[in-house]
């Protein structure tokens, strides 16, 4: 059947940006998911190092593989998925064109930030991990590009919030629509956490890479990165929350059971998001216990939208499971669309997230961190996170999304092997998570290349099956890998499209219970007031310890030690 | 089951799954605050900046003074200057009597190292330019590793230090803390 593709996108050319924001964040994904199993590998006490060496000779060590692993897969490829779906479906919702200028901006700055940090990274001249903690110092393009990169998302978060003001002029006294709601306070919660970052990059660091600043503070550069830094997971976690609850429950056949609490969820990360970094230096010196502790109880507070999403998601997917026949206490579970790699690939995540949950609880937990702070438990929990439930959320969706966007349809062929990858991805990172929680509680340092340990640093016959797990992980994650590669050269090369999949509407489960026309609803929506209030915690949880930061300045010089 | 029904059920669940949520958190934020209390207040680094001039720690002050490494500043009080840097610890090993209150005061002369004694919560960064304190007694004596956990360069998976806890006369080696 014939498509105009050139008429379709010249009426929705916000479509055209999403791909193009989509199709980069999936490449950067595959190059930088190619290092991981090596890095297992090494988790799993074998070298195969000189192996990726010989396949990529720039590469000069383990750490600048890692740096590339986190910097891509951490930081790139979910910035780049949250810049593409959080505004598509808000567009998309609103019936609204995004102000493509901006959109296109924030591509072309995403584009220019990556590849202006890509050269020093791949000549070695950056390898300071995906933290560069300071005095580590890298080439300042590495800064400077990372540093652009960041701020391309501010243009996506005026791009969404453009969007919802020009909505609200139009329909005043109306409550914002559920998947709005949810973009405009992900961009509202970024805007603020992403300040620290890009305090540290553009007054510290660049400057200092550039030699116009003799040295620079370590602990005032680690306490703004974390500022960001730990927010960002929420910045990584909410598109993927965003499709759990508007999406999926649609995908298993029911409707999503409350989006008043869906909201709550929302505002709750817009509110707490920020204000927690200190869990992240507990082992830091030179920072109050008492401010420590104050982040230590808020981090608990963040997690509550969590453990509400843990419920909402569930019951939706029960409601769903019982208006498809299931009977009986788990009956239900049975019954859902198993088959869909849209719909298993974010649930196993979602399975996954349990226990990632659970020893994040042990991350923020004041005392019990000291036990798990800096060892292979660290990235254990993370990769059941971000790499397992957030990744496997982005998988599953292209599954709807790119024929939606492309006019290109799945067949029932490519559903087969993309749900084989997914299980394999989920069982991969299963056995990972285990091997790194366990050898992390054994004492094994995270990021470090254990096999140029002195050979019997870590020969303890108890990190056999911990270092088995790493191992064997990584290998089913390079299958997984490999298979979804094909998958969606699959489902991309065919020239076949369909009409019907580019007027497709967005798949937006309804919801039992609404939030329009409520008082609950409007109180909710009242977001100028709330962002104050957040921009007022993060004053009062960062105001003081930083201002005696500022006072007891201690820049020391630059080194490269790699 | 109607729509009202449902809905109405959903908040019952919803409401008894938050308060429970949120009972959990009290309870674990609890237990945070009652092991504060105990051994491991020690373990959390001073919060009072104690600033020094890496470049010159090798060369001036405590962790230049052999003498000064280790000090008995009590009975039964020792402090420990430690110097973790690219790629290694100094004193290597520090020793320490079995049951003394041990405070270590720990810098670095260059980039950011970690130093966790392996089995036991003593767990720091160590930023150049600061010096961590921290305070622990070590009621097993025997050999323990420590190991640099905060990436620092080529040769960070190299670096380990030994810390070794004496026996104390007339204790027997037992009396494990843990």
């Amino acid at each position: 059947m014939a498509v105009d593709l050139r008429a379709h996108y010249s009426a929705h050319p916000e479509k055209r940006a999403t791909l193009y924001f989509l199709a980069l964040g999936f490449v950067v994904f595959v190059v930088g998911s190619l290092f991981g199993p090596f890095q297992a590998l090494n988790y799993g006490g074998l070298d195969a190092y000189p192996l990726l060496r010989r396949l990529l000779p720039f590469l000069n060590s383990y750490y600048q593989g890692l740096t590339l692993h986190g910097v891509l897969n951490a930081i790139v490829f979910t910035q780049l998925f949250a810049q593409a779906v959080m505004v598509y479906l808000p567009a998309q919702e609103l019936g609204l064109r995004p102000r493509m200028k901006a959109f296109w901006l924030a591509w072309g700055m995403a584009v220019v930030g990556l590849l202006t940090a890509a050269v020093p990274l791949l000549a070695d001249e950056a390898t300071v991990l995906y933290t560069f903690y300071p005095p580590l110092k890298g080439h300042w393009a590495f800064y400077a590009g990372a540093g652009l990169f960041v701020l391309s998302s501010w243009v996506s978060a005026y791009v969404a919030l453009e969007l919802w003001w020009r909505w609200k002029r139009a329909h005043p006294g109306r409550v914002t629509p559920l998947v709005t709601y949810m973009a405009v306070t992900f961009w509202l919660m970024w805007l603020l956490a992403s300040l620290g970052l890009v305090l540290e990059v553009t007054v510290l660091l660049v400057p200092w890479a550039l030699g116009l600043i003799e040295g620079v503070d370590p602990l005032l550069a680690r306490t703004l990165f974390w500022w960001t830094g730990h927010p960002i997971v929420y910045f990584w976690l909410l598109p993927a929350y965003t499709i759990v609850y508007a999406v999926l429950p649609k995908q298993a056949g029911g409707r999503l059971v409350s989006d008043p609490m869906a909201r709550i969820v929302f505002l709750l990360f817009l509110l707490f998001s920020t204000p927690v970094g200190f869990h992240h230096q507990f082992a830091d010196p030179g920072i109050s216990p008492f401010w420590k502790g104050v982040h230590s109880v808020l981090t608990m507070a963040v997690a509550v939208p969590s453990l509400i999403t843990a419920f909402t998601v569930a019951a939706s997917l029960e409601l769903a499971g019982r208006l498809r026949g299931g009977r009986g206490l788990l009956g239900w579970v049975r019954t859902l669309p198993w088959r869909e790699p849209a719909f298993a690939a974010p649930v196993l995540g979602l399975l996954a997230f349990i226990p990632g949950g659970a020893g994040g609880i042990v991350n923020a937990s004041f005392t019990l961190n000291y036990v798990v702070h800096n060892t292979a438990w660290v990235p254990g929990h993370f990769h059941l996170q971000v790499a397992t439930f957030v990744t496997l959320t982005a998988l599953g969706t292209l599954f709807w999304l790119v024929p939606q966007l492309t006019g290109k349809p799945v067949s029932e062929g490519q559903k087969r092997l993309g749900l084989t990858a997914v299980w394999l991805w989920f069982g991969g990172m299963l056995l990972l998570g285990l091997g790194l929680h366990w050898a992390g509680l054994l004492g094994v340092p995270r990021r470090s290349y254990i096999v140029g340990a002195p050979p019997d640093a870590y020969a303890d016959p108890a990190l056999t099956l911990p270092k088995l797990l790493n191992a064997v992980g990584g290998v089913v994650l390079l299958l997984a890998l490999v298979l979804w590669v094909g998958v969606m050269l699959g489902l991309l090369l065919p020239r076949r499209r369909e009409p019907a999949l580019l007027e497709a509407p967005l798949p937006l489960a309804e919801a039992v219970s609404n939030a329009d026309g409520r008082r609950l609803g409007r109180a909710l929506d009242r977001l100028g007031l709330w962002f104050a209030l957040a921009v007022l915690l993060v004053a009062i949880a960062y105001g003081p310890p930083l201002a005696r930061l500022l006072e007891q300045l201690n820049p020391v010089a630059g080194l490269r030690l790699w | 089951m109607d729509e009202h029904e449902l809905h109405r059920r959903v908040l019952t669940y919803e409401r008894g799954w938050i308060a429970f949520a949120l009972g959990m958190l009290v309870l674990f934020l609890a237990l945070i605050g009652y092991t504060l209390g105990g051994q491991l207040a020690g373990v959390v680094p001073h919060g009072e900046a104690e600033r020094v001039d890496p470049a010159r720690v090798r060369v001036e002050g405590p962790w230049a003074d052999p003498a000064r490494l280790v000090v008995k500043t009590a009975p039964g009080r020792y402090t420990v200057h430690a110097l973790a840097f690219a790629f290694g610890f100094q004193p290597n090993p520090i020793e320490v009597p079995q049951g003394a209150e041990v405070t270590f005061k720990i810098t670095s002369p260059d980039v950011i190292h970690g130093f966790h004694v392996e089995g036991t919560p003593i767990n720091v960064e160590v930023i150049p330019g600061r010096v961590a304190v921290v305070r622990f007694t070590f009621r097993r004596a025997g050999e323990y590793r420590v190991v640099c956990n905060q990436y620092c360069g080529l040769g960070h998976h190299t670096m380990f230090g030994r810390l070794i806890v004496v026996p104390s006369q007339g204790e027997a080696v037992e009396g494990d803390g843990r």
